[in-house]
């Protein structure tokens, strides 16, 4: 999966290693704008309350 | 002489059977390998969003929220007055503190000010304890729904995240004793002083009655009840920090000198 990703990537070495790099920041980009958020929304258990049994 | 001649056609072919074998390597179960991985990752990715940057980037936003609120209280009071505030030195006593009414639910009405928690440490303080009071962007502190006000005789309880979602209460359990815990509503500032620390099963509610585990005596004193989870990072308990009113001023008369350092900085931007 990745080695197919690493070998479709055009240019040298270093081009590649700039594309992977660009499209690493996007994935967290996008992780964090929309995915993280709504995953937070649904595991959200951190109970600082004290309420009734 | 004979290794020489044997060894050159030997690594080619290993490359050659490679790059034949290529297209082959995309297999299922390497597909799969490879997404157990990247799921690995995208766990730690998401610890590290929620428990680092977005509580980072929450943190400033609701302490942009407290400082907008608090500024609109100060500016309210100012143009409700014609003459200049009075000389705070001057008036030492204000009597009884100012209660406010119930606010309604998920509604901003107090900032808390802790200096131990930070120099420019400022939280808002809305009604109600659910998730879109202590997850908000603009306050992060919730009011126990029935538990007394700021300066009220009896119990004002709040709770808030210690870590995550802008972590209100990080650093609950380094006050000390006689710590300044400062509570700014519409009226003015209540000072409270930090008497002591207590872990309790999530369950202990009489920690919020008007008089903490005394939920059937009169209250007298005028408490302030944190509450936060305990140990850090677990919900296996809830850690509790009592303080007792100290003084009251008025709006008009400013803020006691340690909310006033936020307040200059936050007036600066």
């Amino acid at each position: 999966m990745y080695a197919a990703l690493w070998r479709v990537l055009p240019g040298p070495l270093w081009l590649r290693i700039v594309l992977v790099l660009v499209l690493l920041a996007l994935v967290l980009l996008a992780l964090s704008t929309w995915v993280f958020p709504w995953v937070d929304s649904i595991v959200n258990n951190q109970e600082v309350t004290v309420e009734s049994p | 002489m004979s290794e020489r001649v044997d060894l050159p056609p030997a690594a080619p072919t290993r490359r050659t059977l490679r790059d034949r074998r290529r297209p082959a390597q995309i297999s299922v179960i390497g597909v799969f390998g490879e997404l157990l991985l990247t799921a690995g990752v995208l766990v730690f990715a998401f610890l590290g969003w929620q428990l680092w940057w977005n509580d980072m980037v929450m943190a400033g936003q609701q302490s942009n929220a407290a400082a907008e609120i608090s500024q609109t209280w100060i500016e309210d009071d100012l143009s409700s007055r014609d003459t200049a505030p009075e000389d705070a030195a001057a008036v030492v006593d204000f009597g009884e503190p100012l209660v406010g009414v119930a606010p309604a639910e998920s509604e901003t009405f107090a900032v808390l000010y802790v200096p131990r928690f930070g120099a420019v440490y400022n939280r808002s303080i809305a009604e109600g304890i659910n998730n879109d009071v202590l997850n908000s962007s603009r306050s992060g502190i919730g009011h126990y729904p029935g538990t007394q006000m700021p300066g009220e005789v009896g119990n004002f309880a709040v709770a808030a995240h210690r870590s995550a979602n802008g972590g209100g209460m990080h650093l609950i359990n380094e006050l000390q004793l006689g710590d300044a815990i400062y509570v700014q509503t519409a009226d003015g500032y209540y000072t409270y002083r930090f008497r002591d620390l207590e872990y309790v099963a999530p369950t202990t509610v009489d920690v919020i009655a008007p008089v903490p585990h005394n939920a059937d005596v009169t209250p007298v004193d005028r408490f302030i009840t944190l509450t936060s989870c305990n140990p850090l990072l677990s919900t296996a308990e809830r850690i509790i920090a009592y303080g007792v009113l100290e003084s009251w001023q008025p709006t008009s008369a400013g803020p006691p000198p340690e909310v006033a350092t936020v307040i200059n900085a936050q007036a600066k931007g």
